[in-house]
């Protein structure tokens, strides 16, 4: 009975690392209709930022998060308006192969520069740290602290789109970019800042998930693939509904790994198609459209 | 009284002086192709074989891209697929490896029949991602397929490989061992395979199914509105392009004679490398990844022992390929002087007689 309470309790833990992984992509493809699949690949970049920040600046984790939030935040705007602008159109081809190109770059690079080894992120005490929630149950910190994250990141991510006039313009731009425009909207500047606010969340995801699990250059695709699968299921255009979809599959990894271990990932694909099969528009579809 | 002018007949054309050149150099070229094996060495038979299998399936790509808007990233499914049903073919059920590739490629047509319907569920560019979902399902499948080696994969032994029809009749011909007559026969299939590919497809691009895809690439409203049935036509492109996709896996891998999932089913070796290939060459013409596969063999066979070195230049060319020279190599130049050596394209001409 702990066993398996065991079980949904670590699932719905790596569910909120995945959903952190899955705003990212939602949020671009929401706004502007693109999906970036160097995604993933972003997030490993992120994670093996924060570790140069700390191994060559010597700064805290904390510090090293930070720092790596607002270098991706730009890096972000960057890429936006120096290469993506370029082939964002009606032709959704240009944009899918230059984000692919970029992801083999990204993988390739990071291969060149770190080596294949795998890594981790450093933090301390607060890696082995778990809580007791009941006699032979416990729960690590560092999961806890990655859900709690999701949590907050989703909420203020919600709050922003609905409460700000930033916000408002990301959900006009989103309906109608050329009436956006006409209403005062610069669209170059919403784009930009809309991959700028992908990047940032990424490195986010990237703390959270290299504090509990190992990563080499290698692993960028699976991510991305997670991510999408999340907001699959969770439903596009929804927020919490992504969030929730990052917790399904969480689950599903989790529940197949326990049943065998060679099955953790195949278990979340299956899930995925399942969702697709039964409810296509996800379990918790956006009431607009 | 006005005089009377001679009424102005207009004609829809298709061929020019160039395709009509380079239609009398294709029956010369191809049927000496086909004479290749006497004259050319082993190793430069591998070579060719690995050009028309990459040209075949950038073709089969660029058929599904680029005129049926079906951006896969996942078309390593097929390759695997095909592969993996050549290897089950051959040691489980004892067929010949010839047989084998036919069935390899109605099991890949089947799967993309079962799948396309969930896949075809997901928006446009969700489209690519989940492409790939699908494949790496199909390669954790396959790794646990433990009759076929699992994980780590299996050979296909010399004594299966032997039972291949013609294969003694070719070595007795060219007077050369049998492994060396098994890529003579692989070399033919390959050459085959990469004609009928690249003439079925040119048939499909000016058929009335194939205007039909383009008017719904290009406005979908308006293209059904006139009675395209743009998604019964994408399906059976779907499925085609599989079925193809599959047979050239398993021609692949009855050539490498070894297997295993992350190799079959290898996102880099055929889906980026195939990407690459119609991108520089040219997206949305025939001619492009023709252009493409020389591009990509030159540039494999010189800087290949580079490792990831040679990929990030290859990634880094393609996205600045897609900045600044979207149409690709072949498609600038024959933007620029109107060329096409395939007759794909229907102008209307004035006569003045």
């Amino acid at each position: 009975m702990i066993g398996g309470l065991d079980t949904l309790l670590e699932g719905v833990l790596l569910g909120g690392v995945y959903a952190l992984f899955a705003v990212g992509l939602s949020l671009i493809f929401g706004i502007m209709r693109l999906v970036n699949l160097a995604h993933g690949d972003i997030i490993v970049l992120a994670a093996y930022l924060i570790l140069t920040a700390m191994a060559a600046a010597g700064v805290s984790l904390g510090v090293a998060t930070a720092l790596t939030i607002l270098v991706m935040f730009v890096a972000g705007f960057a890429l936006q308006r120096l290469v993506l602008e370029r082939v964002l159109g009606d032709d959704i081809l240009p944009p899918l192969l230059v984000t692919f190109g970029l992801s083999i770059v990204l993988q390739n690079g990071l291969l060149l520069v770190f080596g294949a080894d795998s890594r981790r992120l450093q933090a301390g005490a607060f890696e082995a740290t778990s809580i007791n929630l009941a006699p032979g149950l416990s729960v690590g910190l560092a999961p806890l602290i990655a859900l709690v994250t999701a949590v907050v990141v989703v909420t203020l991510l919600q709050l922003l789109f609905y409460r700000t006039s930033l916000g408002r313009a990301f959900r006009a731009t989103a309906d109608n970019p050329e009436i956006a425009q006409l209403m005062g909207i610069d669209q170059r500047n919403i784009y930009a800042f809309a991959v700028g606010l992908s990047l940032a969340v990424s490195a986010i995801a990237a703390v959270t998930f290299g504090i509990r699990s190992n990563f080499d250059p290698s692993i960028g695709p699976a991510r991305l693939l997670y991510a999408f699968e999340a907001v699959i299921i969770g439903g596009l255009g929804s927020l919490w509904g992504t969030l929730a979809g990052g917790i399904v599959l969480g689950l599903a990894q989790t529940i197949g790994g326990r049943i065998d271990p060679e099955w953790q990932i195949l278990s979340g694909h299956i899930a995925f198609l399942i969702v697709l099969i039964l409810r296509p528009r996800g379990l918790f579809p956006a009431g607009r459209r | 009284m006005k005089p009377e002018r001679p009424p102005i007949v207009w004609r829809v054309q298709s061929a020019t002086k160039l395709s009509r050149i380079a239609g009398v150099a294709a029956a010369v070229i191809v049927p000496l192709l086909f004479l290749v094996p006497a004259v050319a060495s082993r190793n430069l038979l591998q070579d060719l074989i690995f050009v028309f299998t990459m040209l075949a399936l950038a073709q089969l790509w660029n058929v599904l891209a680029g005129w049926g808007g079906l951006i896969s990233v996942g078309q390593q499914a097929f390759v695997g697929v095909g592969a993996y049903a050549l290897f089950a073919g051959v040691t489980l059920a004892g067929l010949d490896p010839l047989l084998a590739i036919l069935a390899a490629g109605c099991l890949a047509a089947l799967v993309a029949a079962v799948l396309g319907p969930l896949m075809f569920r997901l928006e446009g560019p969700y489209f690519a991602i989940g492409s790939w979902v699908v494949a790496e399902a199909l390669r954790l499948g396959c790794a646990q397929f433990k009759p076929l080696g699992g994980g780590t994969g299996m050979s296909l032994s010399s004594g299966a490989l032997a039972s291949m029809t013609e294969t003694k009749s070719v070595a007795t011909l060219f007077d050369i061992r049998t492994a060396a007559a098994r890529d003579v026969i692989v070399y033919w299939i390959a050459l085959l395979l990469v004609i009928v590919i690249t003439f079925a497809i040119y048939v499909f691009v000016r058929s009335r199914l194939g205007l039909g895809l383009a008017a719904s690439r290009d406005n979908n409203a308006a293209a059904r509105s006139v009675g395209v049935r743009t998604d019964r036509i994408r399906y059976w492109l779907w499925v085609i392009v599989a079925f193809a996709t599959g047979m050239v896996g398993a021609l692949v891998y009855l050539q490498k004679a070894r297997i295993s999932p992350d190799a079959a089913f290898s996102v880099v070796d055929w889906t980026a490398y195939v990407l690459f290939v119609v991108v520089i060459g040219g997206v949305r013409t025939i001619e492009g990844p023709m252009v493409g596969v020389l591009v990509f063999w030159a540039l494999q066979y010189n800087l290949s022992g580079y490792g990831s070195l040679y990929l990030l230049v290859l990634g880094l060319i393609a996205i600045l390929v897609m900045l600044f020279m979207q149409r690709g190599i072949w498609g600038s130049m024959a933007a620029r002087w109107n060329w096409q050596l395939f007759a794909v394209r229907k102008l209307l001409t004035r006569d003045d007689s």
